[in-house]
């Protein structure tokens, strides 16, 4: 999978999640930038993106993902 | 909706909740509102949730009170104005194993464990007892699930000091105390946990990122469990099972391949798994559900099918049994209507999905599980949990019995030219009292499951029954009629309260105002009487024991109200048909009623023998 299938992905994943068809996500895109991701919606995306994917963050990827871009790398390096 | 019936896919409902939600609410509009705390020991947000989908497609929307992270305990026994003026419906402690704040050591002496096992279920009974002391609703508790390691191996829930055993042996303390309490019910996450898979179930990922019990892929499969326990308690069960004979009852079709070369028994892996089916469906009649056959087939081979040597269901199994070659939709609203229940409070089993398809489109609310192959059918059904048991009541073993009590009398009604005649017949006898102790489960239960015959269609909870009992201000009644096939046990509920005539405008906007004012009018809050019993002079009966009991409290005038709801048409003009007097209608529909109590009343009831004494 290339990188832009992961984030033509990850869009539909937000949009679903916060309920939002306008939402379209970057490598900077980071919880500041939508409203409505806060770090109880933050769980509940992460479960709707291994979902997507197949793969699971382990918790130091949790703890450490800084933005979108870096999720993605996590993504490819995982599902190759 | 189906998105939301087992089975179902639990990560995307976790993923589009919004758009489900939305959805949901667009569907219907009439709601049961019911206001639920939610009191965690670890993070609820996500289960509050998914736990609002599940109701809400149940037909009930929560307003939920949310405690602060972990403070459970703290949120019951200590002061705390924003539960109590949030006044709860129903109380949920989200408890696990996280919580459990004393473990026995593998070196403590078996009389330390002893002491630790009581310090930790006194920490809940205390929580429990001030609960029904200051909210008087009904409380759903967790067990507690196992542990994601054992130390002792398996040897962990041999020793006393394992935590297995030490978690099995609260939980049976916490199961004893259910038992002995009427408004307490258990939610199993043991079971749900074991049935979900524990290793997945108990990720520490989840409890040490998100401080969650459990994993967030188990939330809706937690959800689903707890709506089933919540819809129960409010009256929202399913009442009867409307079963497909050929495919679904047994292999074959009886009609093309004979009764005898049908796959039922033991001789075959097909045959075992359609005798094991049948066992578990016969067994739901002894939990109170009422079984059905809708059937596309010549009645007398469904019979022969039925009938077979090594099948264990019988043709006497069913209250009700449509074999015939009509839509298996009308066949549905004829059962309904021969049971005298609503056709939403029907479950429909058939292999074909073609089938479940046209009742699905044509009987709204009634549930059509999609059930799989044979050997899924018995999981499938059983984890829908449509017929969730709270409490195991008399009533509920024999309700088959009653219904079938029911065509008898039908029967013999054929003998009568008189109607009057007939039902003296019957040698009917009633009881009719003030509530009593052993039967305000049972009162409740019908304020939550009565629709028809409901004139105010008020819910209340257990507690609010023995409120009205415990209060002077009102007066009530609970009726219960037998006769010579049979008793249909407590049938018909009325609660009145002493009031003034300037009540009226409360009560004509559908309110309720606060007990204790006094004065010469009666106002009928609630009257209903369960179906079974249409027709049988039990509401004249019921009649006569209010005035009675209000003329002696000096009650001069009696005022009745109709709220009008989806369901209750049937009693529009009931007032009427009692004697009293149409006061007015409101834009709303409401009409008010009033009976002015003669000097010299005429008891209505000529037919039931009614025994007030204690």
């Amino acid at each position: 999978m290339s990188r832009e299938e992961v984030f033509e992905k990850l869009n539909e994943v937000f949009r679903d999640v916060f309920d939002d068809e306008e939402i379209t996500v970057t490598d900077a895109t980071t919880a500041d930038d939508i409203e409505e991701w806060d770090s109880l919606e933050h769980i509940n995306l992460l479960a709707a993106v291994e979902q997507e994917f197949g793969m699971k963050f382990n918790m130091g990827q949790v703890v450490s993902m800084k933005n979108v871009g870096e999720m993605a790398d996590i993504i490819l390096a995982q599902i190759g | 909706m189906r998105e939301l019936e087992y089975p179902f896919n639990g990560e995307e409902i976790l993923k589009k909740s919004k758009k489900i939600k939305r959805a949901l609410m667009e569907v219907r509009t009439d709601f049961l509102e019911k206001r639920i705390a939610v009191l965690g020991g670890s993070t609820t947000h996500d289960i509050i949730r998914i736990l609002e989908l599940f109701l809400l497609d149940q037909g009930i929307r929560p307003l939920f009170y949310e405690s602060e992270y972990a403070q459970y305990w703290q949120d019951v026994m200590f002061d705390n104005t924003a539960l109590l003026e949030f006044a709860p419906d129903l109380i949920f402690i989200h408890t696990s194993n996280r919580n459990v704040t004393v473990y026995p050591s593998p070196s403590d002496r078996e009389e330390r464990v002893e002491e630790l096992l009581l310090e930790q279920y006194e920490h809940f009974r205390a929580m429990w007892e001030k609960i029904a002391e200051t909210y008087r609703c009904p409380v759903i508790q967790n067990n507690f699930e196992y542990p994601f390691y054992r130390l002792l191996g398996n040897q962990e829930a041999v020793y006393l000091q394992g935590r297995i055993s030490f978690l099995n042996r609260l939980n049976e303390k916490f199961y004893q105390y259910a038992r002995a309490h009427e408004n307490f019910y258990i939610h199993d996450i043991n079971y749900l946990s074991a049935s979900y898979g524990l290793d997945k179930w108990a990720d520490p990922l989840y409890w040490h990122m998100y401080k969650y019990a459990c994993c967030m892929q188990a939330i809706p499969a937690f959800a689903h469990n707890l709506s089933k326990v919540v819809k129960a308690i409010f009256g929202k069960n399913k009442k009867a099972l409307v079963l497909d004979l050929d495919n679904t009852l047994w292999g074959g079709v009886v009609g093309d391949d004979g009764p005898e070369n049908l796959e039922i028994g033991q001789e075959t892996p097909m045959g075992q798994v359609y005798a094991e089916f049948q066992g578990y469906i016969k067994a739901q009649k002894e939990i109170g559900v009422m079984l059905a056959v809708n059937s596309k087939n010549e009645y007398d081979n469904a019979i022969a099918g039925l009938n077979h040597p090594e099948g264990t269901i019988r043709p006497e199994d069913f209250v009700s049994i449509k074999a015939n070659w009509e839509p298996k939709s009308g066949n549905m609203n004829a059962i309904s209507q021969e049971l005298n229940i609503l056709p939403d409070s029907l479950v429909f089993v058939d292999d074909n999905p073609a089938e479940r398809e046209i009742v699905r489109a044509q009987i709204p609310g009634a549930a059509a599980p999609e059930i799989g192959t044979p050997e899924q059918y018995i999981r499938v059904l059983d984890h829908g949990g449509f017929f969730e048991v709270t409490t195991l009541s008399e009533d509920d073993r024999k309700r088959s019995e009653m219904y079938r009590a029911n065509q008898e009398r039908s029967r013999q009604q054929e003998r009568f030219a008189d109607y009057h005649e007939y039902l003296l017949s019957l040698e009917m006898e009633g009881t009719i009292r003030p509530f009593e102790a052993v039967y305000m489960a049972r009162i409740a239960q019908l304020t939550n499951k009565s629709n028809q015959f409901n004139l105010t269609t008020r819910r209340y909870t257990q507690s609010d029954i023995e409120g009205f009992a415990a209060d002077q201000g009102y007066i009530t009644r609970y009726g219960k009629l037998a006769d010579k096939f049979g008793d249909n046990g407590v049938v018909s509920v009325v609660i009145g309260r002493v009031g003034s005539m300037e009540d009226v405008t409360v009560y004509r906007q559908g309110e309720r105002p606060a007990s204790g004012a006094g004065g010469d009018v009666l106002h009928l809050e609630l009257w209903l009487m369960s179906c079974r019993v249409l027709k049988r002079d039990m509401e004249y009966a019921m009649m006569d024991s209010m005035v009675e009991a209000a003329a002696a409290r000096g009650v001069k005038t009696i005022l009745g109200y109709y709220y009008p709801t989806a369901k209750n048409a049937m009693v529009k003009e009931f007032y009427r048909e009692m004697g009293f007097e149409k006061l007015e209608e409101t834009d709303a529909g409401v009409t008010i009623w009033r009976f002015t109590i003669p000097n010299e009343y005429q008891k209505k009831n000529t037919v039931i023998a009614v025994n007030a004494d204690v």
